[in-house]
This record gives C-alpha cells, structure tokens and sequence, in this order.
C-alpha cells in the first residue's frame, strides 16, 4: 500500500557482500576516531543518535510505521539507567540493563496500543503517548522535574573498564552501537524481516496469506523500543544526565529528521543522517532558535525534492541496496 | 462550587479551541489526505497577526476577527500551491513531515524575534453597550461570575463550528465537497475544478485556525510556542473523535475541552494527562474512534 522505497531490490548474496564490506569500513574509520584528534564527544552522541534513528528506521523504512514518539523510549531508557546508577547506585552494565528493561517494557504496552491504528493516526497516537510520557517526567519527583538527573556517576563496566576515561567510554559506546546495528541488520534480512516488507508493501494480502500481521507489527515495534532505549542508556554514560529535553517532541522531529536526512528505509542512511544533522546542530549552536528553522528546511526541501535521503540516492544511482 | 464553574467555563473555552482547530484538520484531511501538523503554527500565526494589527496599523479586536483569519488563510493556500500539492499521489507521511517542516520553520521565526515570553492582547472595549465597555468586565449570573469575554469565546465558536457544519453538509459547495473527497476525478470530469477547491479548502481550515488564535490572543497572551503543545493535544482529540465527521469533531472538541476542565477541579495534577489518557482508553475499546470509519 505505501511506496516509501519505490525501488525494492531482492537481497542477494552480492547485495550482502556489498553491505558487509560497508559495515567493516564503517567500524573501521569509526574505530581510528580516536587517534585522529576529533573530539571524541561529539561522536560519542552522534552514534547515541545513530542507534536511535537505525532503531526508528526499523519501524518506518521495514514496517511503514512512522513513529513520531520515538524520543519517549530514550528519555524512558535515560531515566531509568540514571536512577540506578545515582540513586540504586549499581554498576554500569546493570544500569543499562534496567535502562533497556524499562524501554522494552514501556514499547510493550505503547505498542499494544498504537498498533491498534495505521498510517497517520499511528503517528499522531505515538506522538501523543509520548507527550502524555512527557508530562508524567515532568510531574514525577524522581525525573527532578526541569532539572533532570545530573552528575551521574560513570563507574566500571564489568569492572574492568573505566568508562570515566573517554578513550574507553568512545570504545564501548561504540561496540554499543555495532552490536545494536546488528541485530537491526539481522533482523531486516530475517525471514521476520520479509515478512515486515510485506506488511509494508500490501497488508491486506499478507493478511490475505495468513500472517498476523498485527504480531507481526507489535514485535518489531517492540523491538525497535527497547534498541532505541539501549541507545539511550548509552548515552547516559557519554552525556551524564537524564533531562526533559530526551522525552519532548522536538527530540522525536530531530529522530525523524535524521533518518529522513539518510534516507527512510535504508540501511546506512540513519547513521548518515544523525551524524550530518548533530554536525550541524554543533556547528549552529550558536545562531540561537534559527537552527530549528534550518531544521525545518531541511524537512520542507528533503520532503520536496530529496525524498531518497543521501544514502538512498547513492544506493539509487549504484543501483545497490545500502 | 464558584471554582467548579470557573473550571467549567475553561474546559468549554478549551474545548471551543479543539473544536476549532480539529474542525479545520478534519475539512484539511478530507481533501487533501494530509495531517496538517503546521495548524498549531497557524493559529499561533493568527493570533500574532491580531497582536501586529493592534499595534501597528491601530486597528482593534473586531476587525482583526475578520482580517487575520482571511490574512493567514491567504498565506496558506500560497503554503498548499507551492508546496503541499506536490505531495498529491504520495505516502500520506509526506504530508505530514511536510507540515511539520513548515510548523519549526515558523516558530522558529517568530521565536527569534519575539522569544518565548507571552505578549499581552487587551480585551476589547468598545463598542459601549448599554453598562458594559465591549467585551471587558463580566456580570453575575447568580451561581457564578462570568468574564464576558469568555462567555463570547464559546457562544461565537459555537457559531462557527455550525455554521461551518452548514457550509459542508448543507450546501451546494458542500456538497462538491463532499463529492470530491469521496471522488475528486469523477468529479472533475463533471466540469468542476478540484484543484482550485483543494486550495480553498485548505484556506478555509487554516482560516479556522488563525480565527481561533485571535480568539485565545486576549485569554492565553500571544505566544511564538502557543500552539506547539496544543498540536498535539488536538492530534489525540481527532484520534478519540475519528476525522470522520464534521458534527463529531464539533462535540469531541467540546467535549474534551469540559473533561479537561472537570479533572482541573477534581483531580488537577492530571488535567494535563487526561486527554491523553482518554485516548488511550478509546483506542482499546473502540479502535477506530467515537465517529471514525476505519482507516
């Protein structure tokens, strides 16, 4: 029913080969980061940022959901991780885990429900579910209102590594991502996956063949939750504080912004787009409220006339999948 | 029981803005297939265009009612002839990143000239009727004290919103409408010109908006982010009412807008959430909406 790809190529062995090879050079120039002098900060949430738009793209460009309340999961994530590091005071492996934990549970019962309808108003429900979310933090004595969860503790992970060193935080927030990337990756080119392209192209005829496709839909919003809240626990660590910024609906537009940017529906395309748009986001820092103009252009021109996002139009003139 | 009434006339003045703005997205989705997410920037537009013709041209409260909704309108048909109609044909997603392109680039805007803080918009005193001076000062009903000015705010939405519900259902414009909703190529084949009615009707529902902005201007002060977060509160009412409907979204409005008020007075720490939740509610008991047909 809704053509957001027009051209569907068949995955083939060549197509993975090509992916792969663009992974192994994507971890690689990512992995040199460090020895190359950029601040390794801006990184750090850029690829925060990637993982949560690769986590959207799930839903947008694999099963035609667009969500527009994916910041509730990071936010969700976010605070949950940072209440267990600060105040549980547990060790950072376990606090990602109750970050995840709580997202996977909030993406159960948000899901259950916006499945419930399709195309615009599933927009228009996940973005007021996360408002309705937004507004809970803002009410609830241990979010600490306006001001947020500061000054985390970063600790050892395992142990081991000292995530108080940038070197070693830039490291396991990048096995963070590659991990997460994945399975995302994983799960698109699954028989799961097919299936959700179906979904995406025809629903009634997947129905008509005899899948759930309600199920269907409800795993791969669950999913794309509880990735996009490891994405937020992650960056607990890198900015050390939970705020209402992660929950606001400006957070959701800049997810979809992103994506949209590198292309819906890709597979590199969101980590393109999030690291093109955090990029700009610095460099603009300070021309004040005229950022979320330039944000808002970028939205009119790509809708208007860049509908393939960057990687897409690559993917496009190669004639290759990416 | 004086606050309960106070909370009441809120809730309706409230409910008077959903039915206006949800009003307008429901005409908007009917013809164009497209979420409007820049009807919050619309009416906040409306407002501002009232606040700029009182203090730049002079010219007062009853006139801007008239100029502002025609001004903004103006400003959205040129939106939808350059941009939207573009997306005719396309993923109904389009429409709305669109829209909600348009929505950042004007708060934006407006948020860099005017911040975030509220501009104040009097209330209008003339013409001098009788005892009172315009709109300004209230009269006692005897249970309670009503503002006039907020009593004005519900009675003429009330009017609008029928005589909006006349326009579509009862006449012969509305009945093209109607028609070219449910099948714009057959009815162009009868001679008629959809495109040039799109782009009315994509005025019309803007011009909704803008009107309800000068409306609220004098109650909620003139705001660059005043219709950001009602945006979204209007999303969820259309979800509860189904955009099936002019008559629904009328009521659903309404009818929100006096819960809302309600829950202020019995329960306030959630009359921000309520609306939401109620959703939530009716997604699980009826999924298609109170009015809706299935999408």
């Amino acid at each position: 029913m809704s053509a957001l790809t027009d051209d569907t190529l068949p995955v083939t062995p060549r197509a993975m080969r090509d992916e792969m090879m663009v992974f192994a050079a994507m971890a690689v120039l990512l992995g040199l980061v460090p020895l190359t002098g950029i601040y390794p900060f801006f990184v750090m949430q850029a690829l925060c940022f990637a993982l949560l738009a690769c986590a959207f793209n799930l839903l947008i460009g694999y099963g035609g959901l667009l969500s527009f309340g994916h910041a509730m999961f990071l936010g969700t994530a976010g605070y949950c991780s940072a209440h267990a590091l600060k105040v549980w005071g547990l060790s950072p492996e376990l606090g990602i885990l109750v970050g995840v934990a709580g997202a996977a549970a909030l993406s159960v019962v948000t899901g259950f429900i916006s499945i419930r309808r399709q195309g615009i108003y599933f927009s228009m429900i996940t973005l007021a579910l996360s408002q309705l979310l937004y507004f809970i933090y803002l009410q609830a004595p241990f979010t600490h209102g306006e001001d947020g969860i500061q000054g985390i503790p970063q600790g050892y992970l395992f142990g081991i590594f000292n995530l108080a060193k940038p070197t070693v935080l830039y490291y396991v927030v990048l096995a963070g991502f590659l991990g997460g990337f994945l399975l995302i990756y994983r799960t698109i080119n699954s028989p799961f996956g097919e299936v959700l392209k179906s979904i995406r192209e025809n629903e009634p005829r997947a129905i008509s063949l005899g899948y759930k496709t309600d199920q269907y839909k409800l795993v791969a919003f669950i999913l794309s939750g509880t990735i996009a809240g490891f994405a937020g626990s992650l960056k607990v660590f890198v900015a050390q504080n939970a705020s209402l910024t992660d929950v606001h609906w400006t957070m959701s537009g800049e997810i979809v912004l992103m994506t949209l940017v590198g292309g819906l529906g890709t597979i590199f395309g969101p980590v393109v787009g999030a690291f093109v748009i955090i990029a700009m986001q610095q460099y603009l820092a300070g021309f004040g409220q005229w950022v979320t103009v330039i944000q808002g252009v970028i939205f009119v021109a790509c809708v208007l006339t860049f509908r393939r996002g960057i990687i897409g139009e690559i993917a496009h003139y190669f004639r290759r999948s990416l | 029981m004086q606050a309960l009434y106070a909370q009441l006339l809120v809730g309706l003045i409230n409910g008077s803005f959903y039915a206006l703005l949800s009003l307008g997205l429901a005409v908007i989705f009917g013809m164009l297939n497209i979420i409007n997410f820049a009807h919050g920037a619309l009416y906040m537009m409306g407002a501002f265009c009232a606040y700029f013709l009182l203090n730049l041209t002079g010219i007062g409260y009853w006139w801007a009612l008239i100029i502002a909704p025609v001004a903004v309108g103006i400003f959205g048909m040129i939106l939808e002839r350059t941009m939207l109609q573009w997306l005719a044909g396309l993923d109904h997603l389009y429409g709305l990143l669109l829209t909600f392109g348009i929505a950042l680039i004007v708060q934006g805007v407006f948020q860099n000239y005017f911040g975030s803080s509220g501009l104040p918009y009097a209330i209008p005193d003339y013409p001098e009727i009788g005892g009172f001076r315009g709109l300004q000062g209230g009269m006692n009903l005897g249970f309670m004290f009503l503002p006039i000015y907020r009593g004005w705010v519900v009675v003429f939405s009330l009017v609008v919103c029928l005589a909006t519900w006349f326009l579509i259902e009862k006449t012969r414009l509305g009945a093209y409408l109607r028609a070219a909703t449910e099948n714009p190529t057959l009815v162009r084949a009868f001679g008629i010109n959809v495109p040039r009615m799109i782009t009315l009707t994509y005025g019309l529902g803007v011009g909704l908006a803008a009107l309800a902005g000068v409306l609220s201007a004098p109650i909620n002060q003139v705001r660059p982010l005043m219709g950001a977060d009602l945006i979204i509160v209007v999303f969820a009412v259309v979800v509860i009412g189904g955009m099936g409907s002019i008559m629904g979204s009328i009521i659903t409005g309404f009818a929100l807008g006096v819960i809302e008020g309600l829950t202020k007075y019995f329960y306030p720490e959630a009359s921000n959430t309520v609306v939401f939740v109620l959703m939530v509610l009716v997604l699980l008991v009826k999924p298609t909406g109170l009015t809706g047909r299935a999408a």
